[in-house]
């Protein structure tokens, strides 16, 4: 079968099949491909576009990096250099390695502990990525769906959506997570909540405008004349459409969650010791500059590559998802 | 206009009141609370620790402190600082001036923005556009706390100073002093304002009474600043109100690096000795700081742009 009678192809089974299928309540299988076809046309699309987009392959192969080496990174540190975040390293005349500049034993030197800085570098990036994406992910989710619901009904529940987005950001967010974290002492999970609280408005902003106009569009209102439900005109219509939306706003996410993190947790109020992040590492450390710069940049060179990565590759998408382009 | 003001007003109340009973209710109604600092304290007996509870008002119930907090707030009064032992008012006094200046610099570091954002979109696509562009997104990848100790490192090693505090000997020190913090603050600003710019004078640019503008034979320099210009400047003056609570977040981290001596590192004082009083009265006027720049700019908004004084009617 050619690439030119496909669509035809499918188009006539599916009227063939059509009593059959509402005979039996469900789609056939023709049907089921076509749709299928659809959907790959999205995202199979926007892959051979962001493909060619050398910037942005940059970019996912550098996250693709960051991420790879935190997560072996800690093996890695286990098996190859014999250390762990927490344990004090020794010279080879047993004094403990206090302040060493990075040198073939100690990669990135050590800090004012003895500890390994590589290490904890390691260890401090499956903390900070993970409240990275955890945060991305509850915004997204919450966001989209409050979004899309308030576009899709109006009325109340436009009204009730806008309130809370209109509540949430004009908070003074940074202050009220310093109270809040000083009350909870907060874990991880705890802390990723906090931050999605005060980020799911922006994403509903953003997916409210975009879907309105998509809800009055033809096919949408086709489709719901043809008797489509209300949760299948939002998931199989106007989602897909938003697609670049949502996306941008995951990726804004990730970076002003890793950045907030990293702010909240340098000033002593976010991830807390032991547990390390690329914040907490250089907390209250500013009098040990003078005698150990090192310490300085890898922390903050991570959070930079990975944000600038995240930000590049959000920035494809969008292009890549793109309908209109 | 008057509706919409007051229905504005009405919900700013509305915030403010619900943010303050939720942080009141907050410090009160959780472990780590004040009883449980005053129950660590090991040097006070017991006869002493009551009489401090009753000073601060430990003793009453959550609901009949809420009522005596939230009416004396009202009038500025938050009771008594744990560590100042001072009304919170009259320290935040003390300590809000230098925020401002901080604030002010800042502002005047993130108008650069505006001229970057239309020097971007005359020559979209071209060198000016790539590099602005890409210093934007290089800037907002950065975290700013770490750019601040990358620079005092960098001071440090080369000429063994960073600037550390208020300078007080005179109108130099001073500036030496603001203007590390306030550019790194403002910079954020700029990278707002170059993106918004940008995006505003390229819609401007398509509009129909530009064409028509050139069209008619007026002079560049008129068609720019008369109908481009003018028409994508305006509203900034939305974006100056919400780049508020940023400036303040931002500021609050600037002054815990550089020491400044200024609300936001008063804040972080605060919560580092949880002086709940403190703490509660910062984040009230902070919120009521934010709250009056979203509304004037709302209103300055309506006020420079004649479809949005109509439709607010």
């Amino acid at each position: 079968m050619t690439q030119l009678d496909r669509p035809a192809a499918g188009e006539a089974s599916a009227a063939d099949g059509r009593a059959a299928s509402i005979a039996r309540g469900r789609r056939t299988p023709d049907e089921e491909a076509l749709e299928q076809r659809v959907v790959q046309g999205i995202w199979g699309r926007a892959w051979k576009k962001l493909r060619k987009d050398r910037l942005s392959m940059m970019a996912a192969t550098g996250l693709a990096i960051v991420v790879f080496i935190t997560v072996l990174g800690p093996i890695f540190a286990d098996l190859v250099l014999h250390t762990s975040p927490e344990s004090i390293q020794r010279m080879p005349d047993g004094r403990v390695a206090v302040l060493q500049p990075p040198s073939s034993r100690f990669l990135l030197g050590t800090d004012d502990l003895g500890r390994d800085v590589l290490t904890r570098l390691l260890y401090a990036g499956r903390v900070s990525l993970s409240i990275g994406f955890l945060v991305a992910g509850i915004s997204v989710a919450v966001g989209t769906a409050a979004g899309l619901a308030a576009a899709y009904y109006g009325g109340w529940v436009d009204d009730i959506v806008n309130a809370c987005i209109q509540f949430i950001f004009n908070i003074p967010g940074l202050f009220l997570l310093i109270i809040l974290s000083v009350i909870f002492q907060p874990d991880v999970v705890m802390l990723s909540l906090i931050f999605a609280f005060f980020f799911w408005p922006g994403t509903a902003r953003q997916v409210r405008g975009v879907a309105q106009s998509v809800r009055t569009r033809e096919y949408v209102v086709a489709a719901q004349s043809l008797g489509g439900s209300d949760l299948r005109l939002m998931s199989r219509h106007i989602l897909p459409n938003i697609s670049n939306v949502i996306l941008v706003g995951a990726g804004f996410d990730v970076q002003a969650a890793i950045l907030g993190e990293s702010a909240l947790s340098y000033l002593g109020f976010g991830v807390r010791v032991p547990l390390s992040s690329w914040g907490n590492m250089l907390t209250g450390s500013t009098d040990m500059f003078e005698k150990a710069p090192w310490l300085v940049y890898p922390p903050g060179a991570m959070i930079f590559i990975t944000v600038l990565c995240v930000v590049l590759l959000a920035d494809g998408l969008r292009d890549a998802l793109d309908p209109g382009v | 206009m008057h509706k919409f003001l007051i229905r504005r007003l009405i919900q700013s109340a509305l915030l403010l009141w619900l943010l303050m009973t939720f942080t009141f209710f907050l410090t009160r109604a959780t472990p780590g609370g004040p009883e449980a600092a005053l129950a660590e304290a090991p040097k006070y007996t017991a006869e002493e620790k009551a009489r401090i509870k009753a000073r601060f008002g430990l003793d009453d119930p959550a609901p009949v402190a809420y009522v005596k907090w939230i009416s004396s707030a009202i009038t500025l009064d938050f009771g008594r600082s744990y560590y100042y032992l001072r009304p919170p008012f009259d320290i935040i006094k003390e300590r809000i001036w230098p925020t401002v200046q901080l604030g002010l610099v800042a502002y005047l570091f993130a108008f650069i923005g505006i001229p970057l954002g239309v020097i971007a979109a005359f020559n979209r696509g071209r060198l000016p556009d790539v590099g602005i562009r890409t210093f934007t997104v290089l800037w907002d990848s950065m975290p700013t706390w770490w750019t601040a100790l990358v620079i005092i490192t960098i001071l440090s090693i080369t000429i063994h100073w960073f600037p550390q505090g208020q300078g007080r000997d005179g109108p130099i020190d001073w500036l030496t002093h603001i203007i590390i913090p306030a550019a790194i603050l403002g910079f954020g600003g700029v990278v707002t304002f170059t993106r918004y710019l940008r995006s505003q004078v390229l819609e401007v640019l398509g509009q129909e009474y530009v064409r028509l503008a050139r069209a008619k034979g007026l002079p560049e320099y008129v068609v720019i600043g008369r109908h481009i210009l003018r028409n994508s400047l305006l509203p900034v003056i939305t974006l100056m109100g919400g780049f508020l609570p940023g400036l303040l977040s931002g500021a609050a981290l600037m002054e815990g690096i550089f020491r400044w001596p200024g609300m936001g590192s008063l804040y972080l004082e605060a919560a580092a000795t949880r002086d709940y009083p403190l703490l509660l009265a910062i984040i009230t006027m902070l919120t009521i700081a934010t709250l009056i720049g979203m509304l004037m700019a709302d209103i300055a908004y309506g006020m420079v742009d004649p479809r949005i004084r109509l439709s607010q009617t």
